[in-house]
């Protein structure tokens, strides 16, 4: 048997046959609550959300406003100041956030989505067409992204929905290698054997049998992208290959950038935009932290200290 | 033998994608949308757009089976044509190259280490100062986005403390020497930018290290060395940390994958004339032979440590070398 080089926290996230019913996802909850980080992910992914699906409850300000004074710093009208022609950045901070947010959750899910397919049914299916997929996946997982993604955003039409596609294309990868081995280690399961036996389709054993299976792999998956999605897009438009005409944290800080906020003495226009954007990977970065110890006890933190062995 | 052959096989398709890849996007675009790329370009004159008319296959007759065969003979031999200032793209490159490798090589290896001696210690002491502090801190900060760090640290050390150069390589008035002075003026400015990739870095590692070495020691060959009654160092070293660096070993190339991407913004956000420096003037100046041939060597460099990773472990791991 082919033994999957898995990493030791994606090995322990294997689960018997799926658990379903209120025990198993009251079970989950409470161990979620628990875990420290866990629940301080929660509240900043929760606030981010919010501020996301309700902008005007924290500002009046038109965000493409441009009539206040220009470049200046923070004051009780402009929490944040204003930028070079005069736009309020706390309300630009506000309602950028919809749209960064939105990027980062349809390019993570996606991602994930592409690479369920691409790695557990290479995983189900095996022989040639696995070897195949992997290949595949092996190559997309050498190709520096962020090159790619510059060379192509070169000649596609900039927008944040070339920028969403493309980092769909380029990001999948390392989830689907990941899948993949877990999927090989499934493959052997009795309750799968089963499943053929009883004749059902690949379909219906991959989607029903075999994915429930793997649902604390495929959250840790889309929280690991997630963390990656939010510094990256910003990333990209903080270089400009962004739309500019769009209002996200990453266009925010390009502005910034180009009239030499930090230079100008405005520096609150740049670091404002990059400090959420920090915040925002974190909160995702602390759930998938706490995924790894809640799915892989060994990791948890140990309260009191160990009788040293050789003591 | 049969591993390297296989690794090998690896490299040169996915070289081989790369070079489609650069071959292709042109030419997947509509005919009149490539000529309004290519006369965005600076100063294009019409003999010269002609000239790259016929490099992307646009307002062509020519046989696309016969260019695409020209085009990777000529990469392989290093001609990548002329970028928007005219010169050819390679001078340009290797003029730029030292800058980056010096950088994105000094930090990476300065990360990996110190990555792995945290881990491997915070993992032997585990539940310890050291093991609750610095492997969760490192995590969080190594998930910050690479240009939010180079910022905060440049406003903070350059703009406010001014302890340290704004942007470039070395200062206007050095020139070019072995000296002292220059050399000193180098590391001055070199400090910033790799600071940055460091913190971002130097994170994962840790935290892929210890995990790895939380599991090896679970394992019977250490409790075997412990019953034989050897020195903790021993264990620690020759025992768990040998088996639980295999997995960094492997990482190593994706990491640098991310490295690079992000020396891009490093580079930028400093003004640091390097590849990735170069890679960004070629988006504002939409210089498209120079951005083609800086995807190319970007992905060569990562393919070639990818080959050192699979020897490096293959040499450390006798396991891999019949797998």
């Amino acid at each position: 048997m082919t033994t999957p080089a898995i990493s030791p926290g994606a090995s322990a996230l294997i689960e018997g046959p799926a658990q379903r019913g209120p025990s198993a996802s009251r079970r989950f909850a409470q161990a979620i609550l628990r875990n420290r980080k866990a629940t301080a992910g929660i509240l900043i992914l929760a606030v981010i959300s919010f501020v996301a699906a309700f902008p005007g409850l924290f500002t009046n300000i038109n965000p493409h406003a441009a009539i206040y004074d220009q470049q200046v710093g923070p004051s009780a009208q402009h929490l944040l100041g204003t930028t070079q022609v005069g736009e309020d950045v706390f309300s630009q901070l506000i309602w950028g956030t919809r749209l960064t947010l939105l990027i980062t959750v349809v390019v993570s899910l996606a991602a994930t989505v592409i690479s369920i397919l691409i790695g557990v049914t290479a995983a189900y299916v095996g022989g040639m067409a696995d070897r195949s997929l992997s290949l595949l996946t092996d190559v997309f997982l050498v190709l520096p992204t962020l090159p790619l993604l510059i060379v192509l955003t070169a000649y596609l039409p900039s927008g944040s929905l070339t920028i969403t596609a493309v980092m769909i294309a380029t990001s999948w990868a390392f989830a689907a290698r990941q899948l993949r081995a877990q999927g090989l280690s499934l493959r052997t399961r009795d309750f799968l054997e089963a499943a053929k036996v009883r004749g059902e389709r690949s379909s219906y054993i991959i989607i029903v049998e075999i994915l429930p299976n793997m649902i604390s792999l495929l959250v840790a998956s889309f929280l690991g992208l997630a963390v990656f999605v939010v510094g990256f897009a910003a990333g990209l438009q903080f270089l400009g290959l962004g739309n500019s005409t769009e209002l996200t944290w990453g266009t925010m800080l390009y502005y910034s950038q180009q009239n030499g906020a930090l230079e100008a003495g405005n520096a609150v226009w740049m670091l404002a935009p990059g400090a959420a954007v920090a915040v925002l990977g974190t909160g995702f970065a602390l759930l998938n932290y706490a995924f790894d110890e809640i799915g892989n006890p060994a990791l948890r933190p140990v309260r009191r200290r160990r009788v040293k062995p050789s003591a | 033998m049969r591993y390297v052959a296989r690794r090998m096989g690896l490299f040169v398709l996915t070289l081989w994608a790369a070079l489609t890849v650069n071959f292709l996007i042109p030419r997947l675009m509509p005919g009149d949308e490539a000529t309004a790329v290519l006369s965005r370009m600076k100063g294009v004159n019409p003999a010269a757009l002609h000239a790259l008319q016929v490099e992307f296959g646009v307002n062509t007759d020519q046989n696309i089976v016969v260019t695409y065969l020209q085009y990777l003979g000529n990469c392989l031999t290093g001609q990548f044509g002329l970028t928007a200032a005219r010169v050819p793209v390679m001078t340009d490159i290797l003029d730029k190259l030292p800058w980056t490798l010096g950088l994105v090589g000094v930090t990476t290896v300065i990360a990996f280490a110190i990555g792995t001696m945290v881990g491997v210690v915070s993992a032997w002491r585990r539940g310890g100062r050291l093991d609750s502090i610095l492997p969760p801190l490192l995590f969080i900060v190594s998930t910050l986005p690479v240009f939010f760090v180079a910022l905060v640290l440049l406003y903070v050390f350059a703009v406010t403390l001014g302890w340290l150069p704004l942007a470039s390589n070395y200062g206007l008035g050095s020139t070019p020497s072995l000296s002292l002075a220059f050399t000193w003026d180098v590391i001055v400015h070199a400090i910033l930018p790799a600071a940055t990739l460091i913190i971002v870095t130097a994170g994962s590692w840790i935290y892929t290290m210890r995990n790895n070495m939380v599991t090896t020691l679970a394992e019977d060959y250490v409790r075997m060395a412990r019953a034989k009654g050897l020195p903790g160092w021993r264990i620690m070293i020759d025992y768990a940390a040998r088996n639980a660096i295999l997995p960094n070993l492997t990482g190593f190339a994706m990491q640098l994958g991310y490295v690079l991407g992000g020396s891009i913004l490093v580079e930028y956000t400093f003004s640091y004339p390097g590849l990735g420096y170069l890679f960004y003037t070629g988006t504002t100046d939409h210089d498209l032979p120079l951005q083609s041939a800086l995807f190319l060597v970007y992905t060569l460099a990562i393919l070639i440590c990818v080959l050192i990773a699979d020897f490096a472990s293959a040499l450390l791991d006798p396991r891999t070398r019949d797998a």
